[in-house]
Order: structure tokens, then C-alpha cells, then sequence
């Protein structure tokens, strides 16, 4: 990132820390304490990851082109899928979303920085250990872990030093995100320029809030969960230990209470992209605003109390698995709302269709189906059909990939002018779009098929009945990773500014909000006199 | 600037709030073990691991059940079988069955015996009123010992069920003391017969 002038646009401001004369070279990017700097790096490392995580998908697909084992292992087919989720979901997208946050919070509250610019350091400096610890422990005796991104016991307990360096991961990732959390929560809740209630803020901050709450709340669970298997590994205790009175489906239950909300701290960042995207291109304010917040904060409040429905197959009272049942279902409810919100808001609305609106569209349709497998799995005997089948791994790739990666890139095309000073190149923009689509559709939607007829996941060879389908859903994974080294072609041409248009202040007519009233590229200083809202 | 000052203790205060919450929420992942415990004890889940009271005992002659007896041991130089494999019972009617552990270690070893049931269904109609996996047991250097489980079959066990497997596995407890203080999830003050409390 470094079209940013960071020396442009900070003169005579005669503040007392270290922002006038920062480092140059490396130096700048492990000190900095500004949120652009940290919400660039965290976007890198976010994107690293994904190509990390993406070629352990491609692994995957590539063992699974055709029954049989042909490419890796058994052992080895089962550390890429456990490692595949965990770096996917703690190294791609939650970096992804809380280096959006870091970028456009100031910017769009009025603030000069986040609440803790120190602090915002360690929390980003703390993942490259953290992702060098999970990448690392492949190639220690025994391998990495390879009992799933939920890291059952009592695989867990029972594996080699490589699950050590995933507790640890799990540890560090956990601090980092509690760090970001609680700056996140603190620069919302305090540092709003002056009139900026809490009703006015943009829906991004609202959902952003929501998440930083609900990752406050679920992240030390899951630390604990971890600690547990760690001490259950090397200090004889016995929490999952069957042979000391510990229960191995406890780790599920105690998992599950921090799982199920982080579905929804990777969804609701999501969601407050996309709610300020649709608007800005439908040319219309969001159609229910106080809605779309309550119905954020009810799908936060109900995340807590559904866990079990990933659990429907331990063994439970049948008045549990219908207790469950109906609360999952009931989520549907404030979801509905804000697809429904989203659909009102385009509704009659001067719709233009560059591509952050493109993949927000995307979204919509993609996440919406993504959302209905999810509500035919909460019914438990269809769940007890369809559990770990590859029906479930299409579901939640669709609310994942299709969801938050899509919004993910959405923002990225939004705000990106924001960031470089420079347009992305349209029609490219459009192609990666289109081949995104096509590509994600052409891998997960067979998936469906095959879970029905009943391939289970997190195996290496299958049934020859399931061949075809395969076959189809690997290419398809090959185009989309292809396709993202496209975005990064698209992303490094916009910095180098090769599409020759320069970003003006604000690139969308439709946009709203405080970020577009800074120049395009956003100066390294920003709103060190609050702005005034009114 | 007084403005700064006075955001930066608010802040301050904020950054104060948030952490003990997330202290309490670890604290909370941990206590989250004892609610399970409690839950798992009231809702009568998971409650294979202490003496079950039975009162009447109908026997239903109409019908009878095939009971195949599985050992297993993990990590454990021990050999550990039952005397018959298997049994046919009437549901109802009060049965024992011994095991047999032999310690081929020259040292004494503690090790807990876990059950489990196939099919699922017929967990919930097995009763066992005494039986060597309520505690856990140490065995002297080379001791061999037979240890007995009664139990009996709820006739309401549903009739399609013929065929019930009892499995056992036992797992060493590593550095476990005394018997009596290693007392599984179940609590127990029951001594059943085959367990004599003793120091390792």
C-alpha cells in the first residue's frame, strides 16, 4: 500500500505522539499505530491467508476429482480439511472484516484513529505468529491436526505436538481478536464526532458493534475449550477424558457455544457491507434502518441459545433436540427482515450495476440459499439424515464463501478507490465477478446433490456413485481459485493506478456517509477536528 | 486538550469494562463443565456410571434377549475378557456376569472401566445394579481378579430390539492414587463388590 502519502495531509497539528516523523521501511509497518497502516495489513495478511487456505481447498478438490486415492494420504486429506477451516475462518475472513473495521471506522465515525492505536498494533502483529504456528505444525512428527476445524476431543487429546501449536494458534488468534474487539467497541461507543448518535451511525459500525460484543463474549469460551483439551493432553486432567469421568460431547457443547455465534461474527460484518453498498448503488437511503439494527442485535442475542443443532446426532433428549430445533428456526425470522429490507430498499431504486453491487447481489441470492439449506437443517430428522454429509458443507459455503467472502470482496471494490486514490478497472472488476459466480456455483451447488445422496465429509475416497458430481464441483474449484489470483491482479493494478482514473472524493453518487467527505486516497490524518453531524 | 483527555479516561474505563467481562466469560467457559455435569444429571443423560435402584422386577417370559459382552482395553498392559460372550435373559430377570483382569505388569496400575451400549436405545433399559466400572480399580503387581455385573434388562425395552451389546473399555488412569478419591462423574459412596479401596 504504498500509493497511501502518508506525509500528505498532517501539518500543524501539533499532536504529541510519534505520527509526525514514523519510521520508514519495515520499521513503519511493525510500529505504526494507524488505523489505515493496520487496516492494510490486516487485508494482506487476511488475503495471504485466503491463498493459503485456498490451495488446501484445492488439495482437497484435487484428491476428491476422482474416487480413489490418487493425490495425498488419508492422514494428510485430513489435516488440509481441519486446516482448510481453521485458517479460513480465524485467518482469512475475520482479518478480512476487522481490517474493514479498522479502515473505515474513523472513517465513517468521524474519529481521528481507533480508541487504542497501540493496542491495534498488537492485535494485528499478534496473527503472523499465530499463522505461523498453524502452517508450521504440518511438518512437525505426528503432523498438524487433523480432527476438523472443531478439534473434537478425543482426537484431539490423542494426537501428536502438531494439536499443541493449534491450541496455542487458537490462543493467540483468540487475544488478538478480543484486543480488536474491545478497541472496536470503545471507538464506537466513544469516539462518535460530535452529534453522530447511535441511530445515525452507519449500519456498518452497528453490525461491527454487534460482532465486537458477540466476540467478546464467545472468544474466551472457546480459549477455554482449548485450554481444557491442552490440559487434558499434558496434566492428567479428564474434562473430555472418558476414562477419568470427563464426556468428549461437553468439548461439543462448550465448542458450540462459541461456534454458533461465530457464524454470525463472520455473517454481520457481512451483512453491514452489504447494507451500505445496496443503498449507495440503488440510489435510496436503507430501507429500515431501525429494523435492520434490531434485527441485527436479535440474530446476536438468538446465536446463543441454538449451539446444540450442530450437535442433533450425540444422543440428546428428544425435548433438547426440539427445543433447538425451533430456536434455529426462529432465526429465520430477524434474517428474513433484513433480506427482505435489503430487497425493499433496491425496490424502485436508480439501480447501476458496477461491480460492488454486483457482488452484492451475489450475496443476496447466493447467501439467501445459503440461508434456507441452513433452516432444511435445522429440522432434527432431516438433520439426522443430512449430518456431516457434503449437504452440510455446501450450506455453510454458501452463507461462507458466497456470504462473507463475497461482501468481502464487495467492500473491497467499494472502498477501494478510498484506499488507493485510483478506480479499479471496471470490466476487469465485472469479469472477476462473473467468473466468481459461475465458478463458486459450478463447485458448491453439486455438493448438494452429493450430501442428499449421502457422501459423507472429511473423507478422501468415496463411492463411484458420487463421481460425476465430484468431478464437476473440483473444476469448479480450480476456476474460483484461479479467479482470486485475478482479483489480486485486479487489486495491485488499482494501486499501481494502471486504469488511469483517479478516485475522486466520493466515487458513488449514491454513497452516504462521513468517509466520503476525505480525498481519495484518505490522508494518512484524517478528522483531527471531529467533523460536526448533524 | 481537556476534549482528548477526558475521551482517553473514558476510554480507559471502557477498555477496564470490556476486559473483566472477558475475564468472566473465560471464567464462564470453565464453569460451563459443572452446569453440563448438573444438566447431564437431571435430564438422566449419560448416567451409565453408578448403581441404578430397581424396584419391580416383572419378569417378561414372553421374550428374550441375546446379551453380547465386548472388552477393550486402551493404553493398559492388562488382559481383560468376560467369562461368557454372550447370554440370552428374559427382560426383568436379574443376572450376573463376571469379567476377568489380569494384571500382567509387575506393578500395581489403576484403570476405570467405561461403558457403552449398542444399540443406542437399549442404553436407556440396561440396569445395572452392581458393576466394576462405578469406581475406579487398582490391581496389585500380577493380581488376577473377577469382578461381577448385575444387572437386568427394563422390560419396557422395545421389542425390536434381540440383541443388546455391553462394551467395556478400561483406560489407565495415569498416577492415580487412591481408588476412592478417582470416583468418576457418577459420585458414588456404593463400595461395590470387586473394588476394595486400597493404596497404590
Amino acid at each position: 500500500m504504498a500509493s497511501i502519502p502518508h506525509d500528505a495531509v498532517h501539518g500543524g497539528h501539533g499532536h504529541d505522539d510519534q505520527h509526525d516523523h514514523h519510521p520508514t521501511g519495515i520499521k513503519r509497518w511493525l510500529t505504526t499505530t494507524n488505523h489505515k497502516d493496520i487496516g492494510s495489513m490486516y487485508l494482506w495478511f487476511s488475503f495471504t491467508m485466503f491463498i493459503v487456505g485456498g490451495i488446501m481447498a484445492l488439495i482437497i478438490r484435487a484428491e476428491l476429482f476422482q474416487p480413489g486415492l490418487q493425490v495425498v494420504n488419508p492422514e494428510f486429506f485430513n489435516q488440509m480439511t481441519s486446516l482448510h477451516g481453521l485458517i479460513m475462518v480465524f485467518g482469512a475472513i475475520m482479518p478480512a472484516f476487522v481490517g474493514f473495521a479498522n479502515w473505515m471506522l474513523p472513517l465513517q465515525l468521524g474519529a481521528p484513529d481507533m480508541a487504542f492505536a497501540r493496542m491495534n498494533n498488537w492485535s494485528f502483529w499478534l496473527l503472523p505468529p499465530a499463522a505461523i504456528l498453524l502452517v508450521t505444525s504440518m511438518f512437525v512428527p505426528g503432523g498438524s491436526v487433523a480432527a476438523g476445524w472443531t478439534m473434537y476431543p478425543p482426537l484431539t487429546v490423542q494426537q501428536g505436538i502438531g494439536m499443541d501449536l493449534t491450541i496455542f494458534a487458537v490462543h493467540i488468534l483468540g487475544a488478538s481478536s478480543i484486543m480488536g474487539s474491545i478497541n472496536i467497541i470503545t471507538t464506537i461507543l466513544n469516539m462518535r464526532a460530535p452529534g453522530m448518535t447511535l441511530m445515525k451511525m452507519p449500519m456498518f459500525a452497528w453490525t461491527w458493534l454487534i460482532t465486537a460484543f458477540l466476540l467478546i463474549a464467545t472468544m474466551p469460551v472457546l480459549a477455554g475449550a482449548v485450554t481444557m483439551i491442552l490440559t487434558d493432553r499434558h496434566f492428567g486432567t479428564t474434562f473430555f477424558n472418558a476414562a477419568g469421568g470427563g464426556d468428549p460431547v461437553m468439548y461439543q457443547h462448550i465448542f458450540w457455544f462459541f461456534g454458533h455465534p461465530e457464524v454470525y461474527i463472520i455473517a454481520l460484518p457481512a451483512f453491514g457491507v452489504v447494507s451500505q453498498i445496496l443503498p449507495a448503488f440503488s440510489r435510496k437511503p436503507l430501507f429500515g434502518y431501525h429494523s435492520m439494527v434490531y434485527a441485527t442485535a436479535s440474530i446476536a442475542i438468538l446465536s446463543f441459545i441454538v449451539w446444540a443443532h450442530h450437535m442433533y446426532t450425540t444422543g440428546m433428549p428428544l425435548a433438547g433436540q426440539m427445543y433447538f430445533m425451533f430456536a434455529t428456526m426462529l432465526i429465520a425470522v430477524p434474517t428474513g427482515v433484513k433480506v427482505f429490507n435489503w430487497l425493499a430498499t433496491m425496490w424502485r431504486g436508480s439501480i447501476t450495476l458496477e461491480t460492488p453491487m454486483l457482488f452484492c447481489l451475489g450475496f443476496l441470492f447466493l447467501f439467501t440459499m445459503g440461508g434456507f439449506t441452513g433452516l432444511v437443517l435445522s429440522l432434527t430428522p432431516v438433520d439426522i439424515q443430512l449430518h456431516d454429509t457434503y449437504y452440510v458443507v455446501a450450506h455453510f459455503h454458501y452463507v461462507m464463501v458466497a456470504g462473507a467472502l463475497f461482501s468481502a470482496f464487495a467492500a473491497v471494490y467499494y472502498w477501494g478507490p478510498k484506499w488507493t486514490g485510483w478506480m479499479y478497472d471496471e470490466k476487469l472488476g465485472k469479469i472477476h465477478f462473473w467468473w466468481s459466480l459461475i465458478a463458486f456455483n459450478v463447485t458448491f451447488f453439486p455438493q448438494h446433490f452429493l450430501g442428499l445422496a449421502g457422501m459423507p465429509r472429511r473423507i478422501p475416497d468415496y463411492n463411484l456413485q458420487f463421481a460425476d458430481w465430484n468431478a464437476v464441483s473440483s473444476i469448479g474449484a480450480f476456476a474460483f481459485g484461479t479467479a482470486q489470483i485475478f482479483f489480486l491482479y485486479i487489486v495491485i493494478r488499482m494501486i499501481a493506478g494502471k486504469s488511469g482514473v483517479r478516485a475522486p472524493a466520493k466515487p458513488w453518487d449514491g454513497a452516504e456517509g462521513l468517509e466520503w467527505t476525505v480525498p481519495s486516497p484518505a490522508p494518512y490524518h484524517t478528522f483531527e477536528t471531529p467533523p460536526v453531524v448533524k | 486538550m481537556a476534549l482528548s483527555r477526558l475521551i482517553s479516561f473514558a476510554n480507559k474505563q471502557m477498555l477496564g469494562k470490556l476486559a473483566v467481562f472477558t475475564a468472566i466469560m473465560f471464567a464462564f467457559g470453565f464453569a460451563l463443565v459443572p452446569i453440563y455435569k448438573k444438566i447431564c444429571e437431571v435430564a438422566k443423560v449419560n448416567d451409565f456410571m453408578r448403581p441404578e435402584q430397581v424396584k419391580n422386577t416383572q419378569v417378561d417370559l414372553s421374550r428374550k434377549v441375546r446379551v453380547e459382552f465386548d472388552s477393550n482395553i486402551r493404553n493398559l498392559p492388562w488382559t481383560f475378557k468376560p467369562e461368557k460372550t454372550s447370554i440370552e435373559v428374559h427382560p426383568g430377570e436379574l443376572t450376573t456376569v463376571v469379567y476377568e483382569v489380569h494384571n500382567t505388569t509387575g506393578r500395581a496400575m489403576t484403570g476405570q472401566a467405561v461403558p457403552s451400549y449398542g444399540p443406542t436405545e437399549a442404553a436407556d433399559h440396561f440396569r445395572k445394579l452392581e458393576c466394576f466400572c462405578f469406581t475406579a480399580q487398582t490391581f496389585k503387581a500380577s493380581e488376577t481378579r473377577q469382578m461381577p455385573v448385575v444387572f437386568l434388562i427394563d422390560p419396557k425395552l422395545p421389542r425390536d430390539v434381540s440383541t443388546i451389546t455391553l462394551s467395556y473399555t478400561f483406560f489407565e488412569m495415569p498416577g492415580a492414587g487412591t481408588p476412592s478419591t478417582q470416583a468418576p462423574a457418577g459420585k458414588l459412596e456404593t463400595n461395590m463388590v470387586g473394588t476394595p479401596r486400597q493404596a497404590s
